[in-house]
C-alpha cells in the first residue's frame, strides 16, 4: 500500500518535470530564434551601412570635398622633393 | 447465502449465448485488429505525412549572393534585402480614400495602382518589386487587406556608372547578366537551404525537426581592379569626351608585372543602380568587347616584326619622300613630308609611307606570326563574357596594300583591351602577359613573343615619340620617363572610309626604366576641331597614368622637371592618318 502511494508520488513529479524541461526547451528554442534573426538584421544591417560607406567615401566624392570644401589640389612635381630610404643623406652629392 | 448459488441464476442458460457472444467479440477484435494494421502497417507513411502537415512546415533559407571586392577589399557590388508589395486582387477592399492613400504610399500615379488591382482574371498581381523596407513598412502601416509583402535581395553597386560596365548587373532574380556578374554567376550565386520546423497556433516556431539543409551563401570575388585608379580613369575619360564632344570612349590600365586589368573605364555608360530607359549604345562595352581599327599605335609591333626578323636596325635610313607610296593601284599618304628617316624617326614622326616599307620588307607569314603573338586576331582569355578576339585575317589571303596598310593599323580591328596587352611585349622585354580579372598573387610567366634586345629598343623609340619633336609630347609626365605611340584613324561608314570621322588613341607605359603600367586610351568620334591622338587622347593618357603612378607609389625614374612642350603655333609633328 505505501510502495504504491510512493511510486504514485515519483510519478507525479516525473510528469512535472518533464513539463517542465519541455517547457524550458521551448522557451529556450524561442530564445535562440530570436538571436538567429537579430544576427540576420545586424547582418542585413551591416551590408547597408558598408554600402553606405562606400558611398560617402568614393573617391570622386573625397576629391571634390578635398578641393571645394578644403581648398586641398595635389601638388605639382616642383614642390615635390624624393627620398630615397636605401640611400643615406651623405649620397646627396651623387644625386 | 453465496452469490453463486443465488437460486435466480440457477437455470442454465442456452449455451449458444454464451458461444455467440464470444464469436461476436472475437470477430470484432479481428476487425480491430485487421484495421489497426491496415492504418499502422500499410497506410502509415500517408497518415504520417498528413499528421505531420497539421504542425511542421518547411521554411526556405534565404542565400545571399556573393559581393565583388575590389583589390583592396572595397565593395563594388552588394546585395541587400528589400521588400516586394503584391496582393490577391479579389481580396483588395479600398474604402473611399485609401486609393489615394495607398498610391502616395507606393509612390506610384493612381491610374496605374488601380488598373494593377483592376485585373479580376489574374489571382497574383506585383504592386511594386523591390522597394526599400521603409516604404514596404508605410505601405503596411495602411492596413488594407489583401496587400502582402515578401523579401527579395537586390543588387546596390556603390560605384555607380564608372563601374558599370566591368560589374555588370543581375536580373530582378538575382541572375548574373552581364560582365563580372555574369562571368562569375557560379561563385556568386547563393544555393538558398531549406529546413522543416514545427509552428505553433500564433505561427511562430517552436521546433526544429530533422531534415534541414542549410543555405550556401555565395562567395566574394576579389577582382583586380582598384577602385582609386578607375575612378581617375573614368573621370578623366569623361572630361575628356565632353572636352572634345566625341561619341564615345574607353580607358585601360594593366599592370604591367602581373597582367592584372586596373581599371576599365567607358562612356557613354548608365547607372546600373537604375536602369530604366538603358539603351544599346550606353550597355556597349568599349574597352573590352568593342573593336576598331586602332591606326598609328599599331606601328611599333610592325616595327618590332621587323627587327626581330633583322631586316632593319633603329639606324636603318628609309625613304619617305614625296610622302605618298602607290601600290597598285592605291596610294598611301603623310600628312607632312619628311625626307629620310631612320626607323627610329619613322616612329616618332609616325609615317605611313616608312611603316608600309618597312612591313614590305618582311614576308607575310612572319608579319602575321608576330601580331598573332601579341594577341590580335584571338581572344585575350580574361574571362569577360563577349570578349572581342577582333579581325587579323590569315596571311595567306594578304594583298602587298593589305600588308601595307596593316602596317599602320588599317585593314585590322582590334580591342582596346588587346591593344593594351600587346604593349605588354614593350613593358616585359619581349614576353605577352596573360590579363586577369581577378587579382594575382604571383606574376605569370608570360609567352616570349620578340627578344628582349628588340622589346628593349622599340620602347626606347616610344621615348623618343613622346618626346618633343615626336607625335604625342602631351603624354609626358612629370618625374617619369613615358614611352608610348599615338594613333588616329579613320572611321569606316557603309564599306569606305569617313573622311571626317576619327577614332583617336594612345597607348604607352611608364615608368620607361622599368614598365609598372600599361594604359591604352580610345576616343571615338571626336568633334570639337581636334582629332589627332596626339592632342586628344595623351593628354587623358597623362593624367591616368600620372595618378595612378601617384596612388601606387611608384617610385619617378626622371628629374623633377616642368615637361617640355613645343611652344603653341609651332610645327607639332602630326601624325599620318
Amino acid at each position: 500500500m505505501r510502495i504504491t502511494l510512493l511510486l504514485l508520488a515519483l510519478l507525479a513529479a516525473c510528469a512535472l518535470s518533464l513539463v517542465t524541461s519541455q517547457h524550458q526547451a521551448r522557451k529556450l528554442f524561442a530564445g535562440i530564434e530570436r538571436e538567429h534573426a537579430r544576427a540576420k538584421a545586424l547582418d542585413v544591417e551591416w551590408g547597408q551601412l558598408q554600402l553606405e560607406a562606400r558611398t560617402w567615401a568614393l573617391p570622386s566624392r573625397i576629391e571634390k570635398l578635398a578641393q571645394e570644401r578644403l581648398g586641398m589640389r595635389a601638388p605639382d612635381a616642383g614642390r615635390m622633393r624624393l627620398l630615397r630610404p636605401d640611400r643615406g643623406a651623405g649620397a646627396k652629392a651623387g644625386e | 447465502m453465496k452469490f453463486a448459488e443465488s437460486p435466480v441464476l440457477a437455470p442454465p442458460l442456452p449455451s449458444w449465448r454464451a458461444r455467440a457472444v464470444l464469436v461476436l467479440l472475437s470477430g470484432a477484435l479481428v476487425a480491430l485488429g485487421g484495421r489497426a494494421f491496415y492504418l499502422q502497417g500499410l497506410n502509415r507513411e500517408f497518415l504520417q505525412a498528413k499528421g505531420e502537415s497539421r504542425y511542421s512546415r518547411v521554411l526556405e533559407i534565404p542565400a545571399l549572393r556573393g559581393r565583388i571586392l575590389d583589390r583592396n577589399g572595397e565593395a563594388l557590388a552588394i546585395s541587400t534585402p528589400v521588400k516586394s508589395i503584391w496582393a490577391i486582387p479579389e481580396d483588395v477592399a479600398l474604402a473611399a480614400g485609401d486609393l489615394e492613400q495607398l498610391a502616395a504610399a507606393l509612390e506610384l500615379p493612381r491610374a496605374e495602382v488601380r488598373r494593377r488591382l483592376g485585373g479580376t482574371e489574374r489571382d497574383f498581381v506585383f504592386l511594386r518589386r523591390q522597394v526599400p523596407p521603409e516604404l514596404a513598412d508605410r505601405v503596411q502601416a495602411l492596413g488594407v487587406p489583401g496587400l502582402y509583402q515578401s523579401t527579395e535581395y537586390r543588387r546596390y553597386y556603390p560605384g555607380g556608372e564608372a563601374t558599370a560596365h566591368l560589374l555588370g548587373f543581375t536580373s530582378v532574380d538575382e541572375k548574373g547578366q552581364e560582365g563580372i556578374e555574369l562571368a562569375y554567376e557560379k561563385r556568386l550565386a547563393g544555393h538558398p537551404g531549406t529546413r522543416r520546423v514545427i509552428k505553433d497556433r500564433r505561427g511562430q516556431v517552436v521546433e526544429d525537426l530533422e531534415g534541414a539543409r542549410p543555405a550556401q551563401h555565395g562567395q566574394d570575388v576579389v577582382l583586380a581592379l582598384d577602385s582609386r585608379i578607375q575612378s581617375i580613369a573614368f573621370g578623366q575619360l569623361k572630361a575628356a569626351v565632353a572636352r572634345n564632344r566625341a561619341r564615345a570612349g574607353g580607358v585601360v590600365v594593366l599592370d604591367a608585372v602581373t597582367g592584372e586589368l586596373l581599371a576599365a573605364a567607358n562612356l557613354p555608360t548608365y547607372n546600373p543602380n537604375n536602369r530604366s530607359g538603358l539603351t544599346g549604345a550606353a550597355l556597349r562595352n568599349r574597352a573590352l568587347v568593342d573593336t576598331f581599327e586602332p591606326g598609328s599605335t599599331l606601328k611599333p609591333i610592325t616595327v618590332a616584326a621587323a627587327l626581330e626578323a633583322h631586316r632593319v636596325s633603329p639606324r636603318t635610313a628609309i625613304q619617305t619622300a614625296p610622302g605618298t607610296l602607290a601600290i597598285g593601284s592605291a596610294t598611301i599618304r603623310d600628312v607632312h613630308r619628311s625626307g629620310v628617316l631612320t626607323v627610329a624617326e619613322v616612329l616618332q614622326k609616325s609615317s605611313n609611307v616608312g611603316a608600309a616599307k618597312i612591313a614590305l620588307m618582311l614576308p607575310p607569314a612572319l608579319m602575321w606570326e608576330i601580331f598573332e603573338g601579341v594577341g590580335f586576331g584571338r581572344e585575350p582569355e580574361l574571362g569577360f563574357p563577349g570578349e572581342a578576339s577582333g579581325r587579323l585575317r590569315p596571311y595567306k589571303t594578304w594583298k602587298p596594300i593589305e600588308q601595307a596598310t596593316m602596317s599602320y593599323g588599317h585593314g585590322i580591328s582590334v580591342s582596346l583591351l588587346q591593344l593594351a596587352r600587346a604593349y605588354t611585349i614593350f613593358a616585359r622585354d619581349g614576353v605577352l602577359l596573360p590579363v586577369s580579372l581577378e587579382k594575382r598573387a604571383a606574376p605569370p610567366a608570360g609567352q616570349p613573343v620578340v627578344e628582349p634586345g628588340t622589346a628593349r629598343a622599340v620602347r626606347s623609340m616610344l621615348e623618343l615619340a613622346v618626346q618633343p619633336g615626336g607625335t604625342g609630347p602631351r603624354a609626358q609626365i612629370m618625374g617619369y620617363r613615358v614611352a608610348g605611340k599615338t594613333g588616329t584613324a579613320h572611321k569606316q561608314e557603309n564599306g569606305a572610309y569617313a573622311a571626317d570621322k576619327y577614332v583617336s588613341s594612345f597607348v604607352g607605359l611608364a615608368p620607361a626604366s622599368n614598365p609598372r603600367l600599361v594604359v591604352a586610351v580610345m576616343i571615338d568620334e571626336p568633334s570639337a576641331g581636334e582629332h589627332f591622338g596626339g592632342t586628344v587622347a595623351a593628354p587623358v593618357f597623362a593624367a591616368v597614368m600620372a595618378g595612378a603612378l601617384r596612388i601606387l607609389g611608384v617610385p619617378p625614374d626622371a628629374p623633377m622637371r616642368p615637361i617640355e612642350l613645343p611652344p603653341s603655333g609651332a610645327d607639332i609633328p602630326e601624325e599620318s592618318v
